[in-house]
């Protein structure tokens, strides 16, 4: 599990500098709400979860959407300052619910924590409101109860089509059950459906890959996450892969089935607007997670959930025993915090724009950045946008490249 | 006993002994002094600590005391009853100070000759026995470490009469660790090594055998007089140079130093003038009386050459001020090392360094490393070369990138040296093998004894410098020992190869290598490179280049991916925080034209893996 990073300490409290408040003002506000409890860890999967043996009995399910309560009535307080809420925080305009596995919780208890938030901050006229959805765990009547408990979008984990690279993925559900549970969830209502999925797994090749775009596409969500398969620190991957079990993915064959992904989901109507995200229309896309990217406000509710503040960011301690123990004894569950001076601002600024199909506006850049915008485009890395010709956006090559190109840019 | 009997100054040249202990590192020669400083009461039985005159060196490094170059010691011979002062001179004992080694024999009459009887000679003994064999001086050939249950007294007293024609039983056995046989020896040396013989009379002269810096005193100046008497307070003269000055004190070491009213023919003490400069105070120079100076000097000086260059540079670019006060530092003390400033595109500023050999190369790198808290990169050493263009004009070549280009080039000489190498004799095959890789050729074989042969080689300096010594010892189980002196240069048929990323020759690379092996060179060089060089935005072609000839091509293909494409939801200062560590990494990135070149390349790419270690003693 990744560590949390260092920062400064946070006041038990949990409250926030007035400045940093009032930097937030008019900006769109988000909640994240994180769901740590799975079934059983998949192999390569690095987030901050746990199977109902690692927990133990010192934090239930059945009682955590209880903990997240008391976490939001928190953020009211926190964000109020003691004022009324809406003078400095709009209505809430995505909620998104991650893990995890919130759908290992009731539908209800996601329906609670739903209408918490609306009790305390308000809920925009179109708020988008999105759960991660493991395909073994949804049925027809649980995307019913979904739907029900406000939920506008879900973001199934299929990872794959193809039973072999699924195996090697630890995966738990069967082939073809993530298509059906798009297909369920249409049924019951869903208009806005993603599916996510991991190429370059080992053993997999360009063809199980066809294979898995194929039937993502045949699926007909409005929404396709695609992420290269990253060997994380500590998982049973990476011993699996430092043991020589199992071959360590390739950058090149990485790079190959991007394109591939790319070319497919381009021909079947989707196009890009992250590097990682391509959607059937502009209203398709996971706005909770352009609120991200973007110099947004947003507050993450759960064990090692991060949040972000007019400028300060922070984020909770990362066991749900320890999380729980906090709110409980009313304490504030911020591990610690960080507050963004200007050259952090500017290196998350270029960081996040230029992974986004809108690009970066060239006018924004500092002279020295602007000065590399020939040399990046010479390099086929970027170009500018037929729209709008003063903002340089990433190219396919460059898409695979981000990274170097924010490198080079802040450089 | 009193350690002074007969004091310093007008000792009866008829009483004094000089000598020398010849010896292999571990044979026992610091344990065989304690032992001497023991018999001769110089040190007594309180004071004593073991290895006294290295631990003596040691103070000296941290600015203490005065090297125990040579000690003063009386000694009353049991057969004639007759009182001696013997000096005993010590010895630098490494490859690359041949020069400085033959002026300790010059000061010398005898030697002692020193083998483990457990081990039998090396190579490196067996060329300083040589070296003193030219320099006519008396050995006496000793095994040291009887005691030892592994010893083989007859076997090796055989070797050894065998090697310098003499009856096994005049081969001296003596265990330095309990004593046994020490006293005989000393009886031995009074009464084989004649007496120093010179003109009491003429105008003084005195040879300087050895020079050394101290941080209290200045130079000390180590000298064995010839002729004539020096007195303190009198004007010296050094005849290589003409320079002069005031003699501050002089005196000998037993085994502290101790001044006296002068020194007189035959004697070894020290000097000691102020200058703070060992190039002011030249080993090999002649030292006389300004005033009344001698006409002619001791001959066999000679300049300290240069024989291996190599650039020095910092890793840290900020540190170069500071690798420069080092080197002013060093050079203090070390009259052999020369340096000048160079630039290298690839490696930014440092000195082009000029060292007597490979083992002179690694402890000044390693002093500068240790005591100046440096971190350096060096680029592969290489030797100096002479071109003679086909215009007549030569040019001497102590930098590939000085290597003349767009010339038309008539001969190029590489220095050559006479290798020795022992080895027990089931290695000559993989012994020859080596030598005739390295373009060898053979000089001459002999048995020392049924199972042990000396092979003499002629090779050029610049294969030896390169892995040979670790080769030599990894193909030989460790057993092979090797020494060599440079012996001229030859002709040989030499080209630059140059190695180049995108097209720009990268100068820390260049070498100058024989036509023969230019493809071993840059096909080996091409494929480490390539495994170095992480890939870029863009394709890379790395070559290896004679002039415009490409002989070696090697790909780094451009970098397809580098971008986190995960899902890594709201935990954006992670990402930044990687993102800012990305950033740190690609400023310790050496530019060589658009190509980033990280330093670790760099070094990896010139390390040779080589060790002198060999002939350190
Ligand atoms: N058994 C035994 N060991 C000895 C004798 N002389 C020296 N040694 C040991 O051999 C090693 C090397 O001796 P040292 O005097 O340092 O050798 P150097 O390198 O020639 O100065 C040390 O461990 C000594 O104690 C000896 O006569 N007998
Ligand atoms: C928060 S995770 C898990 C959501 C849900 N529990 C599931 O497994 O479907 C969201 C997505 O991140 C992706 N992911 C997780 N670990 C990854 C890794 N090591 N490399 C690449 N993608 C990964 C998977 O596609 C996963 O669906
Ligand atoms: S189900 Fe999802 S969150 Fe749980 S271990 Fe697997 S990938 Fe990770
Ligand atoms: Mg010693």
């Amino acid at each position: 599990m990744p560590a949390l990073p260092h920062g400064d300490p946070a006041p038990p409290n949990g409250r926030l500098p007035r400045a940093n408040l009032d930097a937030a003002h008019g900006r769109p506000f988000g909640f994240y709400v994180h769901v740590p409890f799975c079934q059983t860890r998949c192999g390569y999967c690095d987030f901050n979860t746990y199977t109902a043996a690692e927990l133990g009995s010192g934090v239930s399910r059945g009682s955590y959407a209880d903990t997240v309560l008391q976490e939001i009535r928190l953020a009211s307080e926190v964000l109020g300052d003691g004022d009324a809420i809406g003078d400095r925080i709009p209505p809430v305009s995505t909620i998104f619910f991650g893990g995890g596995t919130p759908t290992l919780l009731p539908a209800e208890h996601l329906g609670l924590i739903i209408r918490e938030i609306r009790e305390q901050f308000g809920l925009a006229a179109d708020v988008e409101i999105t759960t991660e959805a493991n395909p073994e765990t949804v049925t027809p009547a649980y995307f019913t109860r979904l739907r029900e408990a406000g939920f506008t979008r879900v973001s199934i984990g299929m990872q794959s089509a193809v039973p072999h690279v699924l195996e090697v993925l630890d995966r738990q559900h069967s082939p073809g059950r993530p298509e059906t549970a798009v297909a369920e969830a249409r049924a019951a209502g869903f208009e806005h459906v993603n599916l996510d999925l991991i190429y370059g797994a080992p053993y997999e090749t360009d063809a199980d890959w066809q294979t898995s775009l194929d039937a993502a596409i045949a699926a007909q969500p409005d929404h396709v996450s695609a992420y290269a398969l990253i060997v994380e620190e500590g998982t049973a991957l990476a011993r699996q892969v430092a043991q020589g079990v199992l071959p360590a993915p390739d950058d090149d064959v990485s790079a190959d089935r991007y394109v591939m992904a790319d070319e497919t989901l381009q021909a079947a109507g989707f196009s890009w607007y992250e590097v990682s995200n391509w959607a059937t229309s502009a209203a398709a896309r996971c706005r909770h997670n352009e609120l991200y990217w973007s110099d947004a406000s947003w507050w993450g509710a759960g064990p090692g959930a991060h949040s972000h503040i007019g400028g300060v960011r922070w984020w909770n301690v990362k066991h749900p025993v320890r999380y729980t123990a906090m709110l409980e004894s009313a304490r504030s569950p911020a591990a610690a915090r960080e507050t963004l001076d200007e050259q952090a601002r500017f290196t998350e600024r270029i960081m996040l724009g230029v992974r986004m199909r809108a690009g970066l506006s060239v006018a924004e850049l500092p002279p020295a950045s602007q000065r590399l915008v020939p040399q990046l485009a010479t390099w086929g890395l970027i170009e500018h946008a037929d729209t709008a010709p003063d903002r340089v956006v990433l190219t396919q090559r460059g898409r695979l490249m981000a990274d170097a190109v924010v490198r080079e840019l802040l450089a | 006993m009193t350690a002074q009997q007969i004091p310093a100054g007008h000792t009866d040249p008829a009483r004094i002994r000089n000598f020398c202990i010849i010896a292999h590192i571990d044979h026992g020669k610091s344990t065989l002094a304690d032992r001497m400083l023991q018999a001769t009461g110089v040190v007594d039985g309180r004071q004593m600590r073991a290895q006294y005159l290295d631990r003596m060196d040691i103070e000296r490094e941290r600015g203490i005391t005065i090297k125990a170059q040579s000690i003063r010691m009386p000694w009353t011979s049991r057969e004639t009853g007759v009182e001696h002062v013997l000096h005993m001179i010590d010895t630098p004992g490494h490859v690359d100070f041949t020069y400085e080694v033959s002026r300790s024999l010059a000061a010398c009459e005898g030697a002692v000759l020193l083998v483990d009887a457990a081990q039998g000679i090396e190579a490196q003994t067996l060329a300083n026995l040589y070296l003193a064999l030219e320099n006519d001086l008396q050995i006496i050939p000793v095994l040291n470490k009887i005691d030892l249950p592994a010893a083989q007294p007859d076997l090796y007293a055989a070797e050894l009469a065998h090697i310098i024609g003499c009856d096994p039983d005049d081969v001296l056995r003596v265990s330095a660790k309990t004593g046994e046989g020490v006293e005989d020896l000393l009886d031995v040396i009074c009464r084989d090594i004649p007496a120093p013989v010179g003109a009491a009379d003429a105008p003084p002269r005195a040879m300087i055998f050895d020079s050394v810096y101290d941080i209290y005193r200045g130079v000390i100046t180590y000298i064995r007089v010839i002729d004539g008497h020096f007195t303190p307070r009198e004007r010296i003269k050094m005849m290589s140079t003409g320079a002069t000055h005031e003699l501050l004190e002089i005196g000998v070491i037993s085994p502290e130093p101790k001044p006296t009213q002068g020194l007189g023919v035959g004697e070894v003490g020290y000097l000691i003038t102020g200058v703070k400069d060992v190039r002011q105070s030249r080993v090999g120079d002649t030292v006389t009386d300004a005033a009344k100076p001698a006409k002619k000097s001791l001959g066999g000086y000679r300049d300290p050459k240069p024989m291996v260059y190599s650039g020095l540079y910092p890793l840290d670019g900020s540190d170069y001020p500071l690798l420069r006060d080092a080197l002013d530092r060093l050079q203090l003390n070390d009259a052999a090392l020369v340096y000048e400033p160079e630039t290298s595109a690839a490696l930014g500023f440092g000195f082009r360094c000029g060292f007597l050999g490979l083992l002179h190369l690694e402890i000044t790198r390693d002093r500068l490393e240790r005591e100046f808290d440096l971190d350096l990169i060096s680029t592969a050493p290489n030797v100096v070369y002479r071109v003679v263009l086909e215009d007549g004009t030569e040019r001497i070549v102590t930098n590939p990138s000085d290597w003349p280009t767009g010339m038309k080039i008539a001969e190029t000489y590489e220095p050559i040296v006479k290798a020795m190498i022992i080895a027990p004799s089931e290695y000559i095959g993989a012994i020859m093998e080596l030598c005739q890789e390295r373009r060898g050729a053979l000089g001459g074989m002999d048995y020392l004894s049924p199972t042990r042969v000396e092979l003499r080689y002629t090779l050029p300096l610049a294969e030896i410098i390169f892995d040979f010594f670790d080769q030599l010892k990894s193909r030989t189980r460790g057993y092979a020992s090797l020494d060599y002196e440079l012996s001229g240069e030859q002709l040989s048929d030499l080209v630059k190869v140059d190695i180049l990323l995108q097209g720009e020759p990268v100068d820390a690379f260049s070498a100058i290598v024989h036509k023969d092996k230019a493809y071993a060179y840059g096909t080996s060089m091409t494929a480490k490179l390539r495994k170095l060089i992480p890939r870029q935005q863009f394709e890379v072609p790395i070559q290896a280049a004679i002039g415009s000839r490409v002989i070696a091509r090697e790909n780094i293909s451009a970098m397809r991916k580098d971008v986190l494409a995960k899902c890594y939801g709201g935990d954006i200062t992670r990402k930044r925080k990687l993102l800012e560590k990305q950033k740190e990494g690609k400023k310790r990135m050496k530019m060589v034209g658009r190509v980033e070149v990280p330093q670790e390349a760099f070094i990896a790419a010139l390390s040779t893996g080589d060790s002198a270690e060999a002939v350190k003693k």
